[in-house]
């Protein structure tokens, strides 16, 4: 089996349907009959509602049916929660995990702004949102839980009566002895910085279509998700049909970010409505919907410490930590762990002591985007770490070159375990060589001269660094199936679905090399429960591990049956055929070559024969990943600030980064810089504001700015290749990482640009009236 | 409120009676099939639903229907003549300047229209250019390379 695909910059497959508008998106799919649904939404970020008056709505032309919760209530059931802590973790540290219990169309309460309090159903979509508005509510407004901070203090309002406070998950952990270590340091920094609340904000909005037919019993939904079987699932528990009667469909998806991961309230309302109306129902996401009621992510707070020797070396970490989970917690420890297990990333640290509090607001549920926690905490951790090398007189290159890990202390244990259970160790990388490499690439040492005199003419450039370490590729298993047609062409199934990765193209090459046969003979299905029984979805940077390794071994197992019966056939020994470009030849003897739509055929029986072999040229696998396998990068941002108008301008972005094994360089480099884009955005611009009535400010795209090819600037990438030891192809995850580093490495810079002002940059977005505010406030100083 | 319109899309005359609050982007959609025109914000932001109103981009969702009554309309599905990939088209994929592919119809339409007006542009006319239309995929670096690699193809 050669490496011919593999590693190869090919074209994406799935291109000319997108370029040509032939892309079937969810919104794309028209079914005879079909209805359509609008939502009414809570106004109030924490209201009882008593009744819902119905009668005027339910009166309006083209309305089929109005739904409140009494209408639904047999169909109801708690949305699923994920993030129970596994074996191995649950052991070793004492959660305090208190669940919320969300149900699709709220029973008299709405905790947060865009909680669905009635579904209208009608034979447009323009006729349903008529209707939604002409339903009457009468409202009982409630005290909002807003701050996040505040809300974790016992004397806070609370949003669920029967806790004693606020915080949905917490825990502390420490490893070594923080305490100690402070008590001999030499210098210890303390300082509070605040990530905001942003978000993946895909062009292409959600979106379910769903239908029943009473002839098989089936239901079919077609749901722009990154999770198609956790979907499956959900219904199946939701409407008491077994998993094989739920055929759900993601097909084209524009754009998920982790968005599009999680278990939404329409997900089950769409379906119950085609189920009891007998007829198709579709909901159409709009951008104001998508922006109070898709879930959010990131909001932070971490007041840390570092304790450290005068000459720089860390000692320890301490660390309180907060986030906000908006109004319910169907994440469990995911989150919160995450952040505590990406904290010390890179650096050679022994000592750490953190305490966590995951809070409840009544503001909209937040998830998993891109990175998860990990820009989070890289944010506070290399913050903290620059603004140390400025206390004691390094340059922030130095300070990292004295911390990071060397590749001859890999494979490193921390001593504690990651999320699924298993003991957190490094399994491959250079740290130190990635940090060369950025600083080469983007000319560090150089710069150091140029801004001297830049400075000296009123320019101020700033180059700020941050580098992470990212456990990739969470198992335990993405489920694939490989199968042959007659003419030997090959369809690849998977859970894992595309959401713009290119799954077509890298599962194609891992499955052609396998099998020895043509890219364009491999037909790869992401996203249909249908096609492949078991799976778990495209989240967590873990497509690439899970189905590339599942695809891979099902592939090889079919490659073995392809060579038994080619062996019959062509009565050779097995071990001496060689299966190249479709044909099985014996090793040495070209001319022997047979297609292998002949070995197919030759299996199957004709009236004058038996088959050489069983006709069996499928293989399924779920190749069991019990842990992470470890990413890494190093980023470099050269910058320039005007001090007259805090705009900040990027100039040169670096990332020179591993994330194993590369399957496509093209697809690899898209994927970096479609995630430092959004970190760009997390750096500078985006943030979902709410005032203090719990009501979301930024409700459109004219107010969240979602960077513009004017505020993204050219990315260079260095691709360092240390092969994951943990799976058969060696590769690592990568869809996040570009995301984890830019608001660390900008907020780097920049302070690095105003260092004659001495700003402090504790909070993103940094944005132009933030900066002049803290430049305003050095002025005066 | 109903009226008829008579619109060219694609080079194809269309006849139709349409409400007069249904949006250009939803007839094209809706009633003419033409799916490859796509909504991202229904407010003129994110710019996936431009398309060409004789010859110049415009948001289709800002637009009513009723507004392109007589005109000549080109969506994506009319970029590749004969069957053939547009110049564009196929810059696009050689770049890999697409990835979930939501936002591609308007930005090729967008930059079809800027290189008929502007054949050699430097990369910083085609940013300003894309600045008009938001991806949240690629981080707009492979789509420059692709226009710029278009511009030089079409170039006499």
């Amino acid at each position: 089996m050669g490496a011919r695909y593999v590693g190869a910059a090919v074209a994406r497959v799935e291109d000319p349907r997108y370029l040509r508008g032939e892309a079937r998106y969810v919104d794309d799919i028209k079914l005879p009959g079909l209805l359509h649904a609008a939502f009414l939404r809570s106004p109030h970020a924490h209201a009882r509602f008593r009744g819902v008056d119905t009668a005027r709505a339910a009166a309006m032309p083209g309305v089929v049916r109005v739904f409140t919760f009494a209408d639904l209530e047999p169909f109801l059931k708690p949305l699923p929660v994920f993030g129970a802590p596994p074996p191995g973790l649950a052991e070793r540290i004492r959660f305090t995990i208190r669940p919320t219990v969300q149900y699709a169309l709220g029973p008299g309460i709405a905790r947060y702004a865009g909680e669905i309090v009635a579904m209208v159903v009608a034979d447009s979509r323009a006729r349903a949102e008529d209707a939604a508005e002409a339903l009457e509510v009468e409202w009982e407004p409630l005290p909002a839980v807003v701050e996040m901070v505040a809300a974790a203090r016992p004397e806070s309002p609370r949003l669920y009566p029967d806790w004693p406070d606020n915080v949905a998950v917490g825990f502390t952990h420490a490893i070594g002895d923080a305490d100690a270590a402070f008590g001999a340091a030499d210098v210890v920094l303390e300082e509070r910085f605040r990530i905001q609340r942003y978000v993946g904000m895909p062009i292409e909005p959600r979106g379910v279509v769903a239908a029943f037919d009473r002839r098989d019993g089936t239901l079919t939904t077609w749901n722009s998700t990154q999770v198609p079987h956790f979907v499956q699932q959900g219904l199946a528990t939701a409407l008491g049909l077994p998993p094989g009667r739920i055929r759900v469909v993601a097909p084209d998806v524009g754009g998920g970010f982790g968005t599009k991961a999680a278990g939404y309230p329409e997900d089950a309302l769409i379906p119950i409505a085609a189920l009891a109306l007998g007829r198709p129902v579709k909901w159409s996401e709009d951008r104001r919907e998508h922006m109070m009621a898709a879930a959010h992510a990131r909001h932070q707070v971490h007041e840390i410490a570092l304790a450290a020797r005068r000459d720089g070396v860390i000692l320890a970490v301490r660390d309180h930590i907060w986030l906000d989970l908006g109004a319910y917690s169907g994440w469990g420890i995911v989150l919160p762990y995450n952040t505590v297990a990406h904290l010390l990333g890179p650096y050679r640290i022994r000592n750490l002591q953190v305490e966590v509090a995951a809070v409840v607001t009544n503001k909209t549920p937040s998830a998993p985007y891109r990175g998860a926690g990990r820009p989070e905490t890289v944010f506070a951790m290399d913050r903290a770490v620059d603004c140390l090398a400025r206390r004691i007189g390094l340059d922030p290159a130095e300070i990292r070159r004295r911390n990071y890990l060397g590749a001859d202390e890999l494979p490193w244990d921390l001593g504690m375990p990651y999320r699924d259970g298993n003991p957190l160790v490094y399994d491959s990388g250079d740290f130190r060589s990635a940090l060369e490499a950025a600083l080469a690439a983007a000319g560090y040492a150089e710069f150091r001269g140029a801004q001297k005199r830049l400075r000296e003419r009123g320019i101020y450039q700033g180059i700020g660094i941050s580098g992470y370490v990212e456990g990739t590729g969470i198992g335990p298993f993405e489920g694939a199936t490989v199968r042959l047609d007659l003419a030997g062409r090959v369809s690849v199934a998977t859970g894992a679905a595309s959401a713009g990765q290119g799954h077509e193209t890298t599962f194609a090459q891992v499955a052609a090399d396998a099998l020895g046969v043509p890219l364009d003979w491999v037909t790869v299905v992401g996203g249909d429960t249908a096609a492949v029984a078991f799976g778990v979805g495209t989240f967590a940077s873990r497509s690439a591990v899970n189905a590339g390794s599942s695809v891979h071994e099902a592939a090889t197992a079919v490659r073995a049956k392809l060579v038994r019966a080619a062996a019959r056939l062509l009565e050779a020994a097995p071990e001496d055929l060689t299966i190249e470009d479709g044909r099985v030849s014996v090793r040495g003897a070209p001319g022997s070559a047979v297609a292998l739509a002949q070995v197919i055929q030759a299996s199957l029986p004709t009236f004058a024969r038996a088959g050489v072999a069983a006709p069996d040229f499928e293989a399924t696998a779920c190749h069991h990943v019990p842990t992470v396998t470890w990413a890494s990068a190093v980023h470099v941002v050269r910058l320039q600030v005007d001090p007259e108008t805090g705009v900040v301008t990027l100039l040169r972005y670096v990332v020179a980064h591993d994330c194993g094994k590369v399957i496509n360089p093209r697809i690899v480099d898209g994927q970096v810089h479609g995630g430092v884009a959004q970190g760009i955005g997390g750096a500078l611009y985006e943030e979902l504001v709410y005032d203090e009535h719990g009501q979301l400010l930024t409700g459109s795209l004219m107010d969240y700015l979602v960077p513009t090819a004017m505020e993204v600037p050219p990315i260079e990438t260095v691709h360092l290749e240390y092969p994951s030891p943990r799976n058969p192809l060696g590769v690592k995850g990568l869809g996040e990482g570009g995301a984890i580093s830019p608001p660390a490495a900008i907020a780097n810079a920049i302070e690095d640009a105003l260092e004659p002002w001495g700003v402090r940059v504790t909070e993103t977005p940094v944005s132009p009236a933030r900066l002049l505010a803290l430049i305003g406030s050095r002025r005066t100083a | 409120m109903t009226r008829v319109i008579r619109v060219r899309v694609n080079d194809q005359a269309h006849e139709r009676q349409v409400e007069v609050r249904r949006t250009l982007a939803d007839f094209l959609r809706e009633d003419l099939d033409l799916t490859g025109t796509h909504l991202g914000c229904e407010h003129g932001v994110c710019g996936a639903c431009t398309v060409l109103l004789e010859g110049e981009p415009v948001r289709a969702c800002l637009l009513l229907a009723v507004q392109a009554d007589g005109a000549r309309v080109t969506t994506v599905e009319g970029l590749a003549a004969g069957g053939r990939l547009h110049p564009l088209q196929e810059a696009f994929r050689a770049h890999h300047a697409l990835q979930c592919g939501y936002c591609t119809p308007g930005i090729l339409l967008t930059a079809a229209a800027f290189l008929a007006e502007h054949p050699r542009p430097a990369r910083e006319q085609i940013r300003e250019m894309l600045a008009g239309t938001l991806c949240r995929c690629t981080g707009y670096q492979f789509i420059v390379d692709a226009v710029a690699a278009a511009a030089q193809a079409m170039s006499p």
